[in-house]
C-alpha cells in the first residue's frame, strides 16, 4: 500500500492538492447548485407566461416576446453577463438614485440575473414548440366540452405541453448548470472558479481541473437521471404494459 | 448612442478573427463528428466505447473548464510527462489553436449525434437494396448514403455551427482578440461598457440572423425535389 502511494505520488498526475482542497471543491459544487436551482426555478417562472404570450395572436404580446427569445438566443451568454454586470457600470448613478445600485454591484446578483433572463428565454422557446406540439384534436374534444381560455390551458394544453417539453427541458437544465461556469469569470467562486484560484498558486494545474470536471459530469447525470425518473413516472399512462405490470394487476 | 470614440475598427478585426476561429472549428468538428459516428455505429466494441465515452464526457463537461485545461493544464501535463522521460521542454500553446482545438472537440460531440442521427435516417430498405444491386460497400457509401446523410443532417449541423459561433465568446478569457476580447478593451479605455457590450451583443445576434437565413436557404434548396407528405 505504501509504495502504491508513493508511485500516485510520483505519477504525472498528483492528487495531493486535489485531496487538501477537496472542501473548498464542495464548496463550489455548491454555489453552482444554488446558481442552476435558483435561476432555473425563477426562469420556468417566468417562462410560463412568456411562452403563453409567444403562442397568442396578438401582435402586441408575441412581437415583444419574440424580440426577447431572440436575443437572448442569439448572444453569448458571457456577453449578457458582462451587459449586465460591467454595463451596469455605465448608469451607476441612475441605479442609485432609485437604490438599485446595491444589487447590480455584487457580481452574485448579476450572475443569477442573467443566468434567469437566459434560461427564461430558451424555456420560453421550449414550452411556444410544446404547446403547438398538442395534438389539434385533443383541443378540438375539449372546446367541444364547452372549455375554453384559461380552463383549457389549465386541464389539457398545458399538462401536455408540460410532458411534451420535458425532453427539451432537460437538455436546457444541463446547459445552464454548465454554463454557471461562466460566474467564474467576474470573480465567483463556484466550482469553476475554485479549480481556477487553486490553480493559479499551485503547479497542479490539469489534475485540478480535471477534478473540478468529474464533479460537473457526475452531476450532470444526476440531473439527467432525475428528469428520467420524473419522464418516466408521467408517462406511464402512454407505456405499453410489462410482464411485471400485468403481475401486480393479477395479484390485487 | 453608439458612439464607439474610434473603436469600431478593433471590433471589425475581432468579428474576423471570431468568424476564423468559429470556421475552423467547425471544420474540425464536422471531422471528429464523422469518426465519432463512424465510431458509435461501428460493429468494434473499441471505437464504440471510445465515441460513447468521447460524447458521454463532453457533455457532461462546461466548455469554460475543458478550455482552461487545454490551454493552462495541457502544456503542463505533456512537460511533466517529457521531463519524467529526461526532457525539458517549454510549450507555449497559441490561444487560437486552443481554441479551435477545445471548440473543434467539444462541437465535434455534438455533430456526431447529429451524424448518427442521419445516418440512422436512411431507410434500411435502400441500403438493403443496395446490397442486393451488387453495390460495393464505397458505391453504397456515396451513391445512397452521403447524398441522403448530409441532407438528414443539414438542420442539426446547422444548429452545431449557431451555437457554436456563440461559444467562440469564451476564447476571450485565454485573451485572443476576437469580437468579445476586443470590446472588452474597448469597454475598459473608454469607460463605457454598457455600450460596447450592447454592440458586440447585437453584433452577434446579427451573426446568428445571417446563419438562421441562410441555413433556411441551404435546406430549401437541399429539399428541392424531395416529396413533402
Amino acid at each position: 500500500m505504501g509504495s502504491f502511494c508513493q508511485g500516485l505520488i510520483d505519477a504525472p498526475i498528483d492528487f495531493r492538492v486535489v485531496c487538501e482542497s477537496l472542501p473548498r471543491f464542495f464548496d463550489g459544487a455548491l454555489l453552482t447548485v444554488e446558481l442552476t436551482a435558483l435561476s432555473v426555478l425563477i426562469g420556468l417562472c417566468m417562462a410560463i407566461p412568456l411562452g403563453l404570450m409567444r403562442v397568442s395572436r396578438n401582435p402586441l404580446l408575441w412581437m415583444p416576446v419574440y424580440g426577447y427569445i431572440l436575443y437572448f438566443r442569439g448572444t453569448p451568454l458571457l456577453v449578457q453577463i458582462f451587459l449586465i454586470y460591467y454595463g451596469s457600470g455605465q448608469f451607476q448613478e441612475f441605479l442609485d438614485s432609485v437604490g438599485l445600485w446595491v444589487f447590480f454591484r455584487e457580481a452574485y446578483f448579476c450572475a443569477v440575473l442573467t443566468l434567469t433572463l437566459n434560461t427564461a428565454g430558451y424555456t420560453a422557446e421550449i414550452l411556444r414548440g410544446a404547446i403547438l406540439g398538442v395534438p389539434h384534436g385533443e383541443v378540438e374534444a375539449a372546446r367541444s366540452c364547452g372549455m375554453s381560455g384559461s380552463l383549457l390551458y389549465r386541464r389539457i394544453i398545458l399538462p401536455k405541453a408540460f410532458r411534451l417539453a420535458l425532453q427539451a427541458y432537460s437538455n436546457e437544465v444541463v446547459f445552464l448548470f454548465q454554463a454557471t461556469s461562466l460566474v467564474s469569470i467576474i470573480a465567483l467562486m463556484d466550482l469553476t472558479g475554485v479549480a481556477r484560484v487553486i490553480a493559479a498558486r499551485s503547479f497542479d494545474i490539469y489534475e485540478l481541473y480535471i477534478t473540478a470536471g468529474v464533479i460537473y459530469l457526475v452531476v450532470t447525470y444526476g440531473i439527467l437521471y432525475v428528469f428520467k425518473w420524473v419522464e418516466h413516472r408521467t408517462s406511464g399512462h402512454l407505456r405499453e404494459r410489462t410482464e411485471d405490470d400485468l403481475a401486480q394487476v393479477e395479484l390485487r | 448612442m453608439f458612439d464607439l470614440k474610434g473603436y469600431g475598427w478593433m471590433l471589425w478585426d475581432g468579428v474576423q478573427l471570431t468568424l476564423a476561429v468559429g470556421l475552423c472549428s467547425l471544420v474540425v468538428a464536422l471531422g471528429l463528428g464523422m469518426l465519432g459516428a463512424w465510431g458509435k455505429l461501428s460493429h468494434a466494441r473499441l471505437a464504440r466505447g471510445a465515441a460513447n465515452t468521447y460524447t458521454t464526457v463532453i457533455r457532461g463537461v462546461p466548455e469554460l473548464l475543458l478550455l482552461l485545461l487545454v490551454y493552462y493544464g495541457a502544456p503542463t501535463l505533456i512537460q511533466t510527462v517529457m521531463s519524467g522521460f529526461g526532457r525539458d521542454i517549454i510549450i507555449d500553446v497559441n490561444p487560437f489553436v486552443a481554441g479551435v482545438l477545445t471548440l473543434g472537440f467539444i462541437y465535434g460531440a455534438f455533430s456526431t449525434e447529429v451524424f448518427r442521427g442521419a445516418i440512422l435516417a436512411v431507410p434500411r430498405g435502400q441500403i438493403e437494396a443496395a446490397i442486393a444491386a451488387g453495390m460495393s460497400k464505397a458505391m453504397m457509401v456515396r451513391r445512397i448514403m452521403l447524398p441522403q446523410v448530409w441532407r438528414f443532417a443539414l438542420p442539426g449541423l446547422g444548429n452545431v455551427w449557431m451555437v457554436l459561433i456563440k461559444a467562440t465568446a469564451l476564447i476571450s478569457v485565454i485573451q485572443l482578440p476576437e469580437l468579445m476580447r476586443n470590446s472588452d478593451i474597448a469597454a475598459r479605455a473608454t469607460r463605457l461598457p454598457f455600450t460596447f457590450y450592447l454592440a458586440a451583443s447585437l453584433i452577434y445576434l446579427a451573426i446568428t440572423i445571417v446563419s438562421m437565413q441562410l441555413q433556411q436557404r441551404a435546406e430549401t434548396w437541399a429539399n428541392r425535389g424531395i416529396r413533402r407528405d
